[in-house]
């Protein structure tokens, strides 16, 4: 293992440099396999997960599992800037860094951030982003890609996670990370391991081993004692489309009455309003098909016209 | 007074979110109708002063208004009323969500509602006011892609620019495409400064908008003589940033015309007394935009120039 300066990003006079460094493992010379850790202040869990892997590939590869020829990356996080103030995007003006990708070296602060991440990270065979979503809402552990014409959808299934859902990408996700690591030619994934805001130390060793996994179906690690099994389900492959959204009709504070990954009948309530000044029920929520509970919204107060539930159907 | 609800939505606690218009109505109304939109983002208050001065003068020459004049102050009313340029509590910048969607969130429901209303107007314009972070002369920026519809429509707005920039993939959420691209035809205003306003941008706009609206036949009588703007093809746009960190102190005026060479304002280092950059004009031309938040860093944009018109 060797820790390499990615960039260094100067705050003087008032905040001392900022450093991101990478990890890298295996045939420096080589390509092959990157991961991104945190781009937001607020992705503690991501940093967690690519630290322990950090911890895990340096094992492995004093254990000679890392075959000639292959080459590893790991960023555990580039965002400390807003990690150390409790910010999730860059302080200064609030701009997201994963959405600033392929950077431009001659733009604003965010762009240059992009930039030197983007440098390091291109041109390897493989992308893994352990990524953060939008909305606030906690997911059953998933592999994303976008769905831009290069991607190779089968190579998901070697995550050995139950699901991957292959996104329409849309205007703005044409500046992500992930979308702009197709656009170059690495095959891409964006890993989203069920949390952000908080630390998980089983899902984020779940999400390690899913990794190494992967690493292993495509010939980076060789099969080593200590190593993930072969999962016992196969991953299906969805469309975003696929994802059966359940809208909130009403207002107030949000209950969910099942967990994640749990099945569902069509019809069954799978969720409740209260109104926040008398707790009586203004909404019963219910389960629309037949199906697994894929996404549940962790807003504790919750706006009408809302996605409180994502459900993948039977069929 | 007809004020309307655009969309109305139920917040969390006791409290709803309603965005509102005011239509002004006059002869004729069926004929043509325009729309006058601003508050995208909470921190852009210079479309405020516009839709209030605008609402007055067309008030006292009713007689004379033919169509229906929509004025939306403010599609964002939670980031202006907590001085907050995005959606309080949601990732995506407003201005990147359109044209809105009715399966994830209250903001892209809303977002769709807005678009839906405006859709089918004569004209659009939507109102910003830059961000606190740079100052901006009166100017209407175009995408390159509709500049051939929008530029003749833009000529009457009283501005002192129209900025040709080219196309780029993450704009198309953005509202201005979103009705360009069904057939609604909508200029972008940038003006002035966050968090503040500028009177006398606000009535020249004001006055644009008027003889705009007497050009599409929807207002009689005199109007103000406008100014024809400066147009970007006429020459080229460069940027400067910042290499260093620090505090920006300027030395030329916003506005102004500069020298290659001349130098902008520095980076300096209140810590050591020291000037840790000398930023200089790439070009000979107009400044119209210039650094007004000091506090800098690496790659923050100083200033941008047109030089060559």
């Amino acid at each position: 293992m060797e820790k390499k300066r990615i960039f260094s990003f100067s705050a003087f006079p008032y905040r001392q440099k900022i450093t991101v460094d990478g990890f890298y493992f295996g045939d420096f010379g080589e390509k092959t396999v990157a991961v991104m850790g945190s781009t937001r202040g607020d992705e503690y869990q991501q940093m967690l997960t690519a630290s322990l892997l950090v911890k895990r590939l340096k094992k492995l590869e004093a254990e000679g599992a890392i075959p000639a020829g292959i080459g590893i990356l790991v960023i555990p996080t580039a965002s400390q800037f807003s990690m150390n103030v409790g910010k999730r995007f860059f302080p200064v003006d609030n701009t997201d860094i994963n959405r600033m990708f392929p950077g431009y070296d001659k733009g604003e602060t965010t762009q240059r951030l992009a930039d030197g991440l983007f440098k390091a990270l291109k041109d390897y065979k493989y992308g893994i982003h352990l990524a953060s979503f939008y909305l606030h809402g906690n997911f059953v552990s998933h592999v994303r890609a976008m769905n831009t014409g290069y991607q190779d959808n089968s190579l998901a299934a070697d995550f050995g996670f139950p699901y991957c859902i292959i996104r329409k990408p849309q205007p703005i996700d044409t500046t992500t990370l992930n979308y702009n690591w197709q656009v170059f030619e690495t095959t891409a994934f964006s890993v989203y391991s069920g949390y952000t805001n908080m630390v998980d130390m089983e899902a984020a060793a779940g999400t390690v081993d899913a990794i190494l996994h992967f690493m292993v179906k495509r010939g980076c690690l060789r099969p080593t004692e200590g190593l993930p099994e072969e999962p016992a389900e196969k991953t299906v492959i969805l469309p975003d489309s696929a994802l059966t959204k359940i809208i909130t009709n009403d207002a107030g504070l949000f209950f969910p009455q099942v967990e994640l990954g749990e099945k569902v009948k069509a019809g069954q309530v799978i969720g409740k309003i209260l109104d926040p000044f008398t707790a009586e029920e203004v909404e019963q929520i219910r389960a629309s098909c037949d199906g697994t509970i894929f996404f549940i919204c962790t807003d504790i107060a919750i706006s009408q016209h809302t996605a409180a539930f994502g459900i993948i159907g039977n069929s | 007074m007809n004020i309307k609800d655009v969309v109305r939505i139920k917040l969390p606690i006791g409290e709803e979110l309603a965005i509102q218009k005011n239509r002004i109505v006059g002869n004729a109304p069926g004929s043509k109708r325009i729309c006058i939109i601003t508050g995208t983002h909470g921190d852009e208050l210079e479309g405020q002063y516009v839709a209030w001065s605008l609402a007055r003068a067309l008030r006292a020459r009713l007689d004379d208004l033919h169509g229906i004049v929509d004025i939306y102050p403010s599609l964002n009313p939670l980031g202006i009323s907590t001085i907050e340029r995005g959606l309080p509590g949601f990732d995506l910048d407003m201005n990147r969500i359109f044209p809105g969607s009715n399966e994830f969130s209250a903001n892209e429901y809303v977002a769709g509602k807005i678009v839906e209303d405006v859709s089918g107007a004569d004209l659009a314009i939507d109102i910003h006011a830059s961000n606190i972070f740079l100052r901006e002369i009166p100017q209407i920026r175009i995408n390159e892609k509709t500049a051939d519809t929008l530029v003749p429509m833009a000529m009457n707005l009283n501005m002192d620019f129209i900025w040709i920039h080219s196309a780029a993939t993450v704009l198309e959420s953005t509202l201005a495409w979103s009705l360009n691209s069904t057939g609604t035809p909508c200029l972008v205003v940038e003006m002035g400064v966050g968090m503040r306003i500028s009177k006398e941008y606000g009535d020249r706009l004001t006055t644009g908008i008027m003889t705009t609206m007497a050009k599409m036949g929807m207002l009689d009588g005199p109007v103000m003589p406008v100014f024809p703007p400066i147009i970007s093809t006429d020459g080229h746009v460069d940027y400067i940033n910042a290499n260093q960190s620090g505090i920006f102190m300027p030395e030329t005026a916003h506005g102004s015309i500069v020298e290659k060479g001349q130098v902008v304002g520095v980076v300096a280092d209140p810590l050591t007394g020291h000037v840790r950059e000398k930023l200089v004009s790439p070009l000979s031309g107009l400044l119209f935009t210039l650094r007004e938040y000091p506090v800098v860093y690496s790659g923050s944009l100083i200033a941008r120039g047109l030089g060559g018109a």
